[in-house]
């Protein structure tokens, strides 16, 4: 499941610098996310994390995800 | 507008902070909403919380409102600052009580206080008057 999470975000943020994805619990459906790209650079956390779930509101909407932690950074 | 979209929205904006959680301060049901709790206390925050477990359609209309598809969502003097992780990288950068203190301005401290609000919902309190 990580590995289909890690596909979604890299379809969202093509030029990410750092891209990664854990299964907290080995459970399958508790996350963290990390992702810092250029385009974050200029949006506040709020912002920044709305395009996460937007890329994930598939997993999100379906229960695949039961939990997400999100971590994101603006990057030159 | 809903009645109950409209109640969630009065209370965003007359609550300084305003933390909808699962559950209450006394009985957290989620542990993101404790991290969030804990990260307001940790800044001194007067912490107004809603619970949104009484009634599911708290969380549709405040999601819809919000635009932040998870709980807990924290607001400060009426706008979103964030959900769990947010709020807890912001207390550790102290940029939380940055916020917290352009918002609140000159309060008193000793009048910051924590409290339950309620928006609705099925366990709204009944009072029978005989």
């Amino acid at each position: 499941m990580s590995a289909r999470l890690e596909e979604l975000l890299r379809h969202a943020f093509p030029d990410a610098t750092e891209l990664s994805v854990s299964d907290r619990t080995g459970g399958g459906d508790h996350f963290q996310v990390t992702v810092a790209a250029p385009r974050f650079r200029d949006l506040s956390l709020v912002d920044q994390h709305r395009l996460v779930y937007d890329a994930l509101a598939k997993p999100l909407a379906d229960g695949t995800i039961h939990e997400l932690r999100i971590k994101t950074r603006g990057e030159r | 507008m809903s009645e109950l979209r409209e109640k969630i929205r009065e209370t965003i904006e007359s609550e300084p902070v305003v933390l909808f959680m699962k559950g209450t301060p006394e009985q957290v049901y989620c542990g993101n909403s404790g991290r969030a709790l804990e990260a307001l206390r940790s800044v001194g925050a007067p912490v107004t919380t809603v619970d949104v477990l009484p009634d599911p359609r708290i969380r549709q209309e405040l999601s819809a409102l919000s635009n932040w598809p998870t709980i807990p969502q924290v607001f400060v003097g009426g706008e979103l600052v964030g959900g769990a992780d947010i709020i807890q990288e912001l207390a550790e950068t102290g940029e939380l009580k940055q916020k917290l203190d352009a918002a609140l301005g000159d309060a008193n401290p000793d009048t910051r206080t924590e409290r339950v609000v309620q928006v609705g919902g099925t366990h709204t309190p009944f009072r029978f008057v005989p």
